[in-house]
């Protein structure tokens, strides 16, 4: 039928022009990235992968992630359950609260934490006076890693559950199961696509984040820098190649988010 | 009418989880962002007004908000093609392209960063044919643009996307056995239907882009007046210690985002509206 679609010149160039613009927008930068990581060559590009401030970057970013992800998971759990499964009042207000983080501007999400434990912030006199770090030290980073990927697996996770219904929990319950069970005989394993959707996600935002830790950690070398402000010093200190060789393996990680990504979204799909 | 609180339910754990995630919100998220009203309580309505209105947050704030609206506008067009193209047509690689589009979702904003700063730089692959025609790609607003129009590419894609897929192809059939022509049909049929999910896409892209930091902060040169966005004005106050003059700024910025949101939102509904009575 030839009124149902375009014709043949117009669906090309359509074709065309998406794939130039993501051609440049997003191919391009990916291939810059790795084209000047190996611009010194592999001994040149492990060697400042090897670099003892890389590596403390690096297991900064490790620490972030495993304190970050499994808070938020719990969390989102726990949320997802009282929303899907609960109707009470306030519902929708308690879902905008916890989009909260992701419409505020990264610079504004550490700002918040350098008023509540900075020397002139909240808690800045009591902190000092009982000699306790938390601004430009790793709690800090760790807190706002947290806040920025807050609603990560919960936002995942609520659509899953609600597609997937209560009638099985009530058939459970029914049949005599005790609540705890009934969640975790029934509940997770139906939801455990979700689970590892949220977590990929969560992950791939809380090791790549920039803005709030950026505000918080006072880029103390070997102490607080995480692999992306580890990043940022090194460009600023024009060293370009060791720059973007820290930021391939950044890039590395957001390809196999990707990937990761593409699977699970397939077996939420199949797997209803 | 009177409702309970929460409905009858046999299924077990509300109190727990409904608390625990009440306290959990409160302890990440509520708390820490209250901070922001503690501080403004205690400064006085003429010091918050004064570093508001400077020139030089007044042209961060000018800056942060027109590249945001151009960078939105640009992946309103280029999303609406790519999702259509995504939805409608088939093509080799069309499953890797349709990956890829969440591409700016997983890369950490550094990285896009340094890598669109090293792309436009008058010796970048690109920068170095924008330079022969005397453009200035990194380094300029043009520059933070681009940047944001990375930054905010997959929201529009991704949200009309799925309304595309849903569309009833009968429509079309519809007005086509009716005699419209193509055009008509993707004018007067297809487009009202998508319409909205279009609208909202470009507001979270816009959303997106007014906060953006890591990704501009390389590719923008930062220079005040010219080229420092409000997030990096922020930034700047706050190495300075000026804890006061950041959060006035701050809270400037929410202000005119939920401003221009709840503006964006109503013109959603009126336009939805008026769409459906068609």
């Amino acid at each position: 039928m030839r009124t149902r679609t375009e014709p043949r010149f117009v669906r090309i160039m359509l074709v065309t022009t998406a794939l130039v613009f993501l051609g440049i927008f997003l191919v391009l930068p990916l291939a810059c990235v790795f084209h000047n990581a190996f611009a010194k060559g592999w001994g040149y590009y492990l060697g400042t992968l090897r670099h003892p401030d890389a590596l403390a970057a690096m297991r900064m970013t490790m620490i972030t992630a495993l304190v970050a992800v499994p808070l938020n998971l719990v969390f989102g759990v726990a949320a997802s359950w009282a929303i899907v499964k609960f109707d009470f009042k306030g519902r929708d207000f308690l879902l905008s609260l916890i989009d909260l983080p992701l419409s505020v501007s990264p610079v504004i999400s550490g700002l918040v934490f350098v008023l509540f434990f900075g020397a002139q912030g909240v808690m800045g006199p009591w902190l000092t006076a009982h000699n306790i770090q938390i601004l430009f030290a790793p709690p800090a980073i760790i807190l706002a890693t947290i806040f920025v990927t807050f609603p990560m697996v919960a936002r995942e996770l609520i659509p899953v559950m609600r597609a997937q219904g209560s009638e099985e929990e009530e058939a459970a319950l029914t049949l005599g199961a005790s609540g705890w069970k009934t969640f975790w005989r029934v509940t997770i394993p139906n939801i455990r696509w979700g689970i590892l959707y949220g977590i990929i996600l969560c992950n791939a935002r809380a090791m790549g984040e920039f803005g709030a830790v950026s505000v918080v950690s006072g880029h103390i070398r070997g102490l607080t820098n995480t692999l992306p402000l580890h990043v940022e010093i090194l460009y600023n200190e024009y060293q370009f190649t060791a720059a973007f060789a820290a930021a391939s393996v950044l890039a590395l990680l957001a390809i196999v988010t990707l990937i990761a990504k593409t699977f699970v979204e397939a077996a939420i799909r199949s797997g209803r | 009418m009177s409702r309970r609180f929460v409905q009858p339910s046999i299924l077990p754990g509300f109190s727990l989880s409904l608390g625990f995630t009440v306290f959990y919100l409160s302890l990440i998220v509520l708390i820490p962002l209250s901070m922001l009203f503690v501080k403004t309580a205690t400064l006085s309505l003429s010091g918050f007004w004064e570093v508001v209105t400077s020139a030089r947050t007044l042209a961060a704030y000018r800056l942060s908000f027109g590249t945001a609206l151009v960078s939105a506008l640009v992946n309103a067009v280029f999303g609406l093609v790519v999702a259509w193209v995504l939805v409608r047509y088939s093509f080799p690689g069309k499953r890797i392209v349709d990956a890829l589009v969440d591409f700016p979702l997983a890369l950490p904003t550094a990285v896009a960063g340094i890598a669109l700063t090293e792309l436009y730089a008058p010796t970048g692959w690109v920068g170095r044919y924008l330079a022969l025609v005397g453009i200035k790609g990194a380094f300029s607003p043009l520059g933070i643009t681009i940047a944001l129009t990375f930054i905010g590419l997959p929201f529009v894609v991704r949200t009309v996307q799925p309304v595309l897929e849903e569309l009833d192809p009968q429509l079309e059939e519809a007005a086509a056995s009716l005699g419209a022509n193509r055009w008509q049909t993707l004018r007067k049929v297809v487009f009202p239907v998508i319409f909205p999910s279009l609208l909202t896409g470009f507001t979270l892209a816009f959303a997106r882009a007014i906060g953006e930091y890591g990704s501009v902060i390389f590719i923008a040169g930062n220079m005040p007046m010219k080229t420092e966005i409000a997030p990096l004005l922020i930034m700047t106050k706050l190495e300075q210690y000026d804890y006061a003059g950041a959060t006035a700024i701050a809270v400037g910025m929410l202000l005119i985002s939920f401003v221009l949101l709840a503006s964006g939102n109503f013109l959603q509904w009126h336009i939805s509206k008026k769409l459906g009575k068609a």
